[in-house]
């Protein structure tokens, strides 16, 4: 298997005397996707913006293309092509969807804005993830459904030709037709060769999705690996209890380490 | 209808205002609102959705003008000379709605607009002063629109900054720049005036007071028109040809009608002689003045990247902080130029005053009211992020007609107030009533 865009390892971190994260290691490669899976408190959170370059990690290493990186700001992390779509989405309402597409990276020409070529840009983007189903790509974000808010906010964050996408529960609070609708452009950016992070309470829709799972437990990877390595009741063990049917907790990747010096 | 499961059409979402699923089911997005009837109808459920654009302001115009005409003795207040005088008094109105939609746009207030635009007027006065400084006019412009800019900058930097919320450092602003305000005006007594006989005091003087030669007022329209109607016309023409989001041929067409009507329905009501003695006529040099503060300011929010920020910030502060944007340097900047604006509202303030300034010019609270309300009759709203310049350009006009309207009706001040907060009240009603009705829409802010 050839090496993984994105890599982590021996990960720590803390707040204080909680530790959130224990010696975490995660693989995501390019061109498939990895549901992260954790009951609350299981430091999913905190490992996704150790990624995102929110919090800098105490001790361990993340690999981009087999490099040692420092993310360490979310500028950073754009820099590498690494983008995150957060559960609040971040969308300004009372903007348009190109408009929120665009914002903080507007195109100008002669200081003014050079509304026509963002529209197509964000036209073409859109129509290429096939998120068909917007009346007017010019209609506030306000008069959109979940569903289409969480279209618009990955197309927002893949469209500056992004490698690694990390989302934050794509699917949380949307309805049957809309889950279908996030899951299905989740598998068009991994057809892109993007490597997809899902961050996801949602087993059906992780099981559904990814091509990889990894479980965290209580700052802890417990399980990584091929989708089916995993059915729904060792996942929920793993989540649960750390460990499932009497197989042991994943060992750290320290064998891993040498390897990509 | 059954679809394969990659038919991206079978995971149709459609959005709450939309009338029926299967009408747009059938019809690829960029079509759709590109006819006169679906543009109509796309507009009438943005105004369900409660963004209902010019349309009240419009509708409490017709209240306004039909009230006062009924109310006035005589049926004064529709005569072409008084109609000409609202316009006059409207624009100190309507400059400072724009100065203050910039600041509500962020979501934040100016409660100092008030004092500082009065303050910015008094120095412009004074530095015309002869004898005194006796600058040239457009250098005592210059130097009273720093003043104010540095008014905007110091409370600006206190409200983005320090975070100190802007209700309180522009209420401080308030009563210090009103007390500053009497001071160089020179006690309670104070006054300064500038003179239409003195040449170089007389551009400031005529700023309001002064009129337009009809024959080149006319002259001015027809090349504002032209330019006007023709940029409109290329713009939304070559938008439809590269397949983007444009309005339809046709309310291109009744803009372009209405532009012209507009235009040709001041000019030719400022011609008519509204002297008893003499001739007074033309079109007063403040209307294209206030187009030009309209232009830029449109110019600036709509066209350019901080007009984006400025809007992003009032819609979702930190969706704006997330893309990278500065948010205490738009704030800052957002209070300079509103009070550089407010200050240019208080240049034509002195100049409507027949080129007069004391203490009791005007009252700098209810200029501050009659701003916000403007603002928000205009269709701004006071929670951010949603509002137009043009919006204070009619805002403006409501505000002027009910302030002439109640001196006329002669109305005691007790009344002005009662009426001014009713007004201010009901508008604010309005934003909010329709602001409820926007946010059902809304599901991931909640």
């Amino acid at each position: 298997m050839p090496e993984a865009l994105l890599k982590l390892r021996e990960i720590d971190k803390h707040f204080g005397p909680v530790q959130a994260l224990y010696h975490v290691n995660l693989d995501l490669p390019a061109g498939q996707v990895t549901g992260l899976c954790g009951d609350n408190g299981a430091g999913k959170s905190v490992l996704t913006r150790c990624i995102a370059g929110v919090h800098q990690p105490d001790h361990g290493q993340i690999y981009f293309e087999g490099r040692p990186v420092h993310i360490r700001s979310a500028r950073d992390a754009a820099a590498l092509g690494i983008e995150t779509v957060y559960q609040d989405l971040a969308l300004a309402d009372n903007l348009d969807i190109v408009q929120n597409m665009f914002l903080g990276r507007e195109r100008v020409r002669r200081e003014l804005l050079d509304e026509d070529s963002m529209e197509r840009a964000a036209a073409e983007t859109l129509s290429s993830l096939r998120v068909t189903t917007v009346r007017s790509i010019r209609q506030p974000v306000a008069s959109l459904s979940g569903g289409q808010r969480q279209s618009v906010a990955v197309a927002k964050a893949v469209m500056w030709n992004s490698r690694v996408a990390l989302l934050d529960e794509p699917t949380a609070a949307l309805g049957v037709v809309q889950t279908r609708m996030v899951l299905d452009l989740i598998r068009r950016l991994r057809d892109r060769g993007l490597a997809v992070m899902v961050i996801s309470h949602n087993l059906s829709d992780v099981f559904e999705v990814a091509d990889r799972i990894a479980v965290l437990y209580l700052g802890r990877m417990v399980a990584e690996g091929p989708v089916a390595e995993f059915d729904r009741q060792s996942t929920v063990e793993y989540m649960t209890t750390g460990s499932s049917g009497g197989r042991p907790v994943v060992p750290g990747g320290a064998a891993l380490d040498g390897a990509v010096g | 209808m059954a679809r394969s499961q990659d038919d991206p059409l079978t995971t149709m979402e459609v959005a709450p205002d939309l009338t029926a699923a299967a009408e747009v089911d059938e019809v690829p997005s960029e079509i759709l609102a590109q006819s006169l009837g679906e543009y109509l109808r796309g507009w009438w459920a943005r105004v369900k959705n409660g963004d209902s654009g010019v349309l009240p302001v419009v509708l409490a115009t017709v209240v306004v003008a039909i009230t006062f005409e009924i109310l006035t003795p005589e049926n004064a207040f529709l005569r072409p000379s008084n109609v000409i005088y609202i316009f006059q008094e409207s624009t100190v109105y309507m400059v400072l709605a724009m100065a203050e939609i910039v600041v509500l746009l962020i979501g934040e207030i100016d409660l100092s607009i008030g004092s500082v635009s009065l303050l910015g007027g008094v120095i412009a006065f004074k530095l015309v002063q002869a004898p005194g400084p006796n600058w040239p006019w457009w250098g005592a412009i210059i130097g009273a629109l720093l003043v104010c800019a540095a008014i905007g900058a110091l409370q600006g930097s206190l409200v983005a900054r320090l975070k100190i919320p802007s209700f309180v450092v522009t209420l401080g602003g308030f009563l210090l720049f009103s007390g500053i305000l009497v001071l160089v005006l020179g006690g309670a007594d104070g006054s300064v005036s500038v003179s239409a006989s003195v040449p170089n005091q007389s551009v400031i003087y005529n700023l309001v007071q002064g009129f337009i030669d009809p024959v080149a007022g006319w002259i001015a329209l027809a090349v504002v028109l032209a330019v006007g109607s023709s940029a409109l016309w290329l713009r939304a023409s070559a938008r439809r040809r590269s397949g983007l989001v444009a309005p339809p041929q046709s309310l291109t067409v009744i803009r372009i009608a209405l532009l012209a009507a507009v235009g040709i329905g001041v000019v030719a009501l400022s011609d008519i002689n509204r002297a008893n003695i003499g001739t007074i006529a033309g079109v007063p040099w403040v209307i294209p003045i206030v187009l030009a503060v309209l232009g830029v300011w449109t110019l600036l929010l709509q066209r350019t990247r901080f007009g984006r920020y400025v809007y992003a910030i009032g819609g979702n502060p930190e969706a704006a902080r997330r893309a990278g944007v500065s948010l205490p340097a738009i704030r800052t900047w957002v209070f300079v130029l509103s009070s550089v604006t407010a200050g240019t509202a208080g240049i034509l303030l002195g100049s409507f005053f027949y080129g007069q300034f004391s203490t009791n010019t005007a009252d700098p609270g209810q200029l501050v009211l009659y701003a916000v309300a403007a603002a928000v009759i205009g269709g701004t709203s006071l929670f951010g992020g949603r509002g137009k310049a043009i919006h204070g350009v009619l805002g403006g006009l409501v505000i002027g007609g009910i302030a002439y309207g109640m001196a006329l009706l002669g109305l005691a001040a007790q009344w002005e107030y009662i009426v001014t907060g009713a007004v201010l009240l009901g508008a604010v009603l309005v934003d909010v009533l329709s602001r409820r009705g926007a946010g059902s829409g809304s599901v991931a802010r909640a």
